[in-house]
């Protein structure tokens, strides 16, 4: 007896070295910038400046700029509508993209999931989108996009969905568009293995029996197979929406500049690099952090998501 | 499922649609790289044109090859780094009981969602406070902090199923924990780390956000940043052939080792996430 809890004592001792390293950069990777970040929003940093920053409270969060004689305004993060827009952009651009990619990735999955001769080749093609990098397919699409010489206005406008070319991405109005359109062609894939692998997990037997009982296959869908995949696509939605709400390198580079696609992320890096508001920017940043925390917890919380593992 | 004739032609349809769909944009990109001068300007939905120029020119001036070399400098050695750590904390994780570990378990995996602009102002500070920045090492540092949560959590769940008998049979053996690990686990863990570390490292060779913040140097930069930032004098001027070949250059290696590994990377993006 002695010697198995020897055993077990240097077992988890030696466990614990195996940790280490591992705890060790994610500390120092993750942990300290980020409270060096939530501190940094809470002072007067300067691009150049970052070491003699001093501590200015709330400032940038909340701050009322008194001109005297009871006149004044609210100034600061909470008070800037350009935030609140940053935030709306990227709540609407998250609810649509996630919205369609999980409809056409359910779509997809449930033909991967028939049998048909070549579905080797669609599930190879289908991996091609989420290979490509992200920068990548901006371009591409940029360069399809492109109001002038691309094959997507030539394409509508020879289908006669639209009358005239279009500037997809320079556009305020259809900038949004754009980018999700781009954001949909290049996630739905991933969206669609995770649900296949759903998928596949339900029993055929199920099938069989809902077909000897004459059960309509829309009426199956519904009744069966959607209930059983449902924490699959609970989690895929997760990952996804996740990944949205941090959208950054899309949104960069294919409508630079662009006010109404301006997400946390964008509206964030433009202060602390472009502007050099080092210490707003930081603040943006916690603030964008606590947002997502909190959409996170909501949502697991509400969907009884078990992330735990342990099936 | 489909025996109705008009079900089946409605599979098919859906079935072209997405093949269609998936493989256009890039099918265009290539097409458009081998047109020069003015041929770029004609919307040609067929192959027209097979010219090299593009390719040789974003390879010879600039600092493209150098960009090249770069992305795949940083990107291995992040790997390296992280599987070697991730190998023995997933032995830790998975085959160990200890008090704390599921607590351990949620944060890597809270890491592993971070938002990374929430880190962004302090790495910047510190990375400019070690020294590090516009070096290669100033990217594999930051990017331990996707790769490394990533692959710890999918080697875990890897390992977690290995069978205990196989331990067992090496404690009695006298083994010692890291040589069960590297003598015993190691062999039956290629399949796990080839399809690991290729999702990790498609993961750096694709990041942007980083790459684009503690590198200001041209020669120091990777890929994507090279390309986002491939520009012309004005607007009008942007050389799109030159772009759709440097896009091309990077992407056909990452779809060749996609499809190869095909079946793996289905089941290493499936442990990452539905299992996890």
């Amino acid at each position: 007896m002695a010697g198995k809890t020897q055993l077990t004592r240097e077992k988890t001792a030696a466990a614990w070295l195996f940790l280490l390293p591992m705890m060790l950069i994610l500390a120092v990777v993750a942990g300290w910038p980020l409270l060096r970040t939530i501190y940094l929003g809470f002072t007067d940093a300067r691009l150049s400046s970052i070491a003699s920053a001093q501590w200015i409270g709330f400032e940038n969060y909340l701050f009322y700029l008194d001109y005297g004689e009871g006149d004044g305004e609210w100034i600061g993060l909470l008070a800037d509508p350009t935030w609140w827009r940053a935030v709306w952009n990227t709540v609407i651009f998250t609810v649509i993209s996630v919205t369609l990619e999980t409809a056409l990735g359910l779509v997809v999955a449930l033909v991967l999931n028939a049998e048909f001769a070549g579905r080797g080749f669609v599930r190879a093609a289908i991996l091609v989108p989420w290979a490509i990098p992200t920068i990548v397919s901006a371009k591409m699409w940029a360069w399809m996009m492109n109001d002038q010489f691309g094959i997507l206005n030539d394409i509508l406008v020879r289908i006669g969905f639209i009358g005239e070319p279009i500037a997809w991405t320079a556009s305020p109005d259809t900038a949004m568009i754009a980018v999700i359109m781009v954001d949909v062609w290049k996630t739905t894939p991933f969206m669609a293995l995770l649900i296949l692998a759903g998928l596949q997990m339900v029993p055929g037997d199920i099938y069989e029996a809902a077909k000897l009982d004459g059960v309509h296959p829309v009426k199956t869908f519904f009744k069966v197979t959607l209930p059983l995949i449902r924490p699959a696509v609970m989690v895929a939605v997760i990952f996804r929406a996740l990944d949205s709400l941090r959208i950054f390198d899309l949104i960069y580079v294919l409508t630079p500049g662009t006010e109404t696609t301006k997400t946390m992320s964008v509206y964030a890096q433009e202060h602390l690099f472009a502007f050099d508001n080092f210490a707003y920017g930081s603040a943006a940043s916690t603030l964008l952090f606590l947002i997502i925390a909190i959409i996170t917890i909501a949502y697991i919380r509400i969907g009884r998501l078990n992330l735990g593992g342990d099936k | 499922m489909a025996r109705n004739p008009l079900h089946l032609l409605g599979l098919w349809v859906l079935i072209i649609a997405i093949a269609v769909f998936a493989l256009f944009p890039f099918y265009y990109a290539v097409i458009t790289s081998f047109k020069s001068g003015s041929q770029i300007f004609r919307i040609d939905y067929l192959p027209v044109a097979f010219d090299w120029d593009n390719y040789i020119n974003v390879m010879t001036q600039g600092s493209f090859a150098r960009n090249l070399l770069n992305s795949v400098l940083v990107s291995a050695v992040t790997v390296a780094i992280s599987l070697l750590l991730a190998v023995t904390a997933a032995y830790a994780l998975a085959r160990v009981r200890f008090r704390g570990r599921a607590v351990l378990l949620f944060t890597i995996l809270s890491v592993s969602m971070f938002p990374q602009m929430a880190v962004l102002a302090g790495l910047f500070e510190m990375i400019r406070a070690m020294g590090l920045y516009n070096t290669p090492f100033a990217l594999i540092f930051s990017y331990m902090i996707f790769t490394l949560p990533f692959t710890v959590w999918v080697l875990t769940t890897f390992m977690r199923d290995l069978p205990v008998e196989l331990e067992e049979a090496a404690i009695v053996d006298g083994a010692k924990p890291w040589q069960i690990i590297f003598k015993v686990f190691m062999p039956l863990m290629w399949p796990a780390l080839v399809t690991t570390g290729l999702l990790a490292f498609i993961a750096a060779w694709n990041e942007f956000l980083f790459a684009l913040t503690f590198v200001s140097n041209d020669s120091q930069r990777t890929v994507p940043v090279a390309i986002a930032l491939l520009s012309g004098a004005s607007e009008q001027e942007i050389p799109w052939g030159p772009i759709m070949a440097a896009s091309v250059i990077v992407t056909v290696p990452l779809i060749v080792l996609v499809l190869i590994f095909q079946r793996k990377i289905v089941a290493g993006l499936t442990a990452g996430a539905v299992k996890g």
